[in-house]
């Protein structure tokens, strides 16, 4: 492994776990809200947070180019009032990976936050516990492997993404070059030898992950 | 107490739940068979859920008034809350379990001190243990331990011997009874079984579908129901106070006034009961002389017949007021009339006891 090389692992690996990171207050609030409020348009927001699931990964990064770009609405405003890139910088990875891997955690944190039983909210209520104390001591305990389970699939999920990354980061080394864009450029380049050791890494870190998540579940289970 | 429910209304699935009470006794339970809306009601008292409309005051504390669009959050209620299934919490210890409510609402007053509560609940030997360690009755009083340590204002309990078997059920009861006694707060008690009205409580609500139909002491209620349904749901019963006397190999002798019963003992060992007889279980006799295996026979006198439906009943002086239910062809043969003096006849196991 050469230092360009270690470089690619520790970017990759930094950026999806601060992007899981990113997402989760949100994830877990949207969550909350599919799982425990009616509200109206909540099955339109439903659909749209799983969309990034379902649709092209590469259309995913162009919607995002087009928002977020210098001529787009939410990054020239960016760019004009706070002069703030986003497009081709690091942020960009991180934008890309967050918006691809919040709907595995708001899944599974929908999943767990349903199975909270919601008489142990109510009487913790009566107990004098305002809203806060209760999702904090009882929902989420409770629902905790779910929502760690969760949190490590989306971080898998973000550590192998490829086709939103490219669309709005590029591919510049050393400045967002990622794991699969690299083994990419590199089976490209007819340079197998980096391509194969960039593949055992990224091997290694998503098996890990979801033995890793696959173990929390089945101990809910139990 | 005086908890104040006004004009209450909440549509349900089957029918509008719709309560107009005034409670002024320690122990009320509210009394109907299962899916009457009782649950519901408990939840509205504890804010967790909204009425159409209602007007909900506990002594000079407004909790709830909707027509001026206003609800105390359940938090700021101070009403505790056992619920039939307990809602212990399965990730928190017994004693994180029991000290959830103390730490938010602060017990000025030691008479919901943690040493105290623990000490009339006996839960001493649980507090190292895991909540799902415990058995049905070690949970039963956990629940109630910890509601108590949050320092209610009023208790609320549902259906809180449900669960329990007969054994359990005469060992919770002193414990609650304790509760009522020790702490004085004034308990809500929801409860399809007689027994444990009779049991636990002073007063009664009779709630059916969604509707009260007769409130006031149990004794009352159970002895002169309102209205034939109210009959049905309680039972046509004779209820009588009376003391045991006697207890000899597994029988025990019953004073009722001057009237001598033999009845099956009772599972704990009070000697004051309530005397329970089924209309049903109550035969009439013209000739007293007839040998037979009962061990009850009552001269009395007919005071009234009522006839309800295919039945009659029949209301006697058997030295207590005792009624008995006959059909209509047996009212006629035995030529029953006001005043005249006939024989009941009543089979020991008939007769139930239940310490008061």
């Amino acid at each position: 492994m050469t230092s360009a090389e270690w470089q690619i692992v520790w970017f990759t690996a930094w950026v999806s776990a601060l992007s899981t990171l990113v997402i989760l207050p949100f994830g877990l609030a949207l969550a909350w809200a599919l799982a425990r409020r009616d509200w109206p348009g909540k099955s339109i927001v439903e659909t749209f947070v799983s969309l990034p699931l379902v649709m092209p990964p590469v259309a995913t990064g162009l919607i995002l180019l087009k928002l977020f770009g210098r001529r787009g609405t939410i990054g020239g405003f960016l760019h004009d009032q706070l002069n703030f890139d986003i497009i081709f910088t690091w942020r960009a990875v991180l934008l890309a990976l967050s918006v691809m891997s919040l709907p595995l955690l708001v899944l599974f944190a929908r999943v767990a936050f349903e199975e909270v039983n919601p008489r142990l909210e109510q009487i913790a209520r009566t107990l004098g516990a305002g809203s806060w104390r209760v999702f904090f001591t009882i929902t989420v305990p409770l629902a905790a492997r779910g929502i760690i389970a969760g949190m490590i699939l989306a971080f898998a999920r973000a550590l192998g993404e490829f086709g939103a990354t490219i669309m709005v980061a590029g591919n510049i080394p050393g400045k967002t070059s990622t794991l699969s864009l690299a083994i990419f450029q590199n089976v490209q380049l007819g340079e197998d030898a980096h391509a194969f050791r960039l593949l055992g890494v990224s091997v290694v870190l998503a098996f890990a992950a979801v033995w890793f998540s696959q173990f929390l579940l089945r101990r809910k289970r139990k | 107490m005086n908890l104040l429910l006004n004009k209450i209304s909440l549509p349900l699935a089957h029918f509008t739940l719709q309560v107009d009470a005034e409670i002024r006794s320690r122990v009320t339970a509210i009394f109907g068979p299962s899916g009457a809306g009782k649950t519901t009601l408990l939840d509205l008292i504890a804010g967790l859920r909204r009425a159409q409309s209602a007007f909900i005051q506990i002594h000079d504390r407004v909790l709830t008034d909707t027509a001026k669009q206003f609800s105390v959050p359940t938090h700021q209620r101070g009403i505790g809350y056992v619920p039939q299934d307990l809602a212990l919490f399965p990730h928190l210890s017994v004693r994180q379990n029991l000290l959830y409510g103390c730490k938010s609402g602060g017990a000025a007053d030691p008479l919901f001190s943690f040493d105290h509560v623990i000490e009339v609940l006996e839960i001493q030997p649980l507090i190292v243990r895991g909540v799902t360690e415990l058995s049905g009755g070690e949970k039963q009083r956990v629940a109630l331990a910890r509601a108590l340590l949050a320092s209610p204002r009023l208790l609320l309990l549902d259906e809180p011997l449900a669960s329990l078997d007969a054994p359990l059920k005469a060992k919770i009861i002193p414990y609650l009874t304790r509760i009522r006694d020790e702490f004085r707060i004034p308990m809500l008690c929801v409860t399809h079984d007689r027994f444990e009205a009779l049991a636990l409580a002073d007063e009664i609500i009779v709630l059916v579908n969604g509707q009260v139909l007769q409130t006031g002491p149990v004794l009352d209620v159970f002895n002169r129901p309102a209205n034939a349904d109210v009959a049905k749901i309680v039972g046509v019963e004779t209820l009588q106070p009376g003391s045991i006397a006697d207890l000899n190999e597994g029988l025990a002798t019953v004073k009722i006034h001057d009237v001598t019963l033999t009845a099956l003992a009772p599972a704990t060992g009070t000697r004051e009961v309530f005397v329970c007889i089924r209309g049903e279980d109550v035969i009439l006799q013209r000739d007293a002389a007839v040998a037979s295996s009962v061990r009850n026979r009552l001269s009395a006198r007919v005071v009234a017949l009522r006839t309800e439906g295919a039945l009659v009943r029949v209301e006697l002086d058997a030295g207590f007021p005792l009624f008995a239910l006959v059909t209509r062809p047996a009212c006629v043969e035995l030529a029953l009339h006001e005043g005249e003096p006939i024989t009941a006849l009543i089979k020991t196991p008939a007769i139930h006891l239940v310490s008061r």
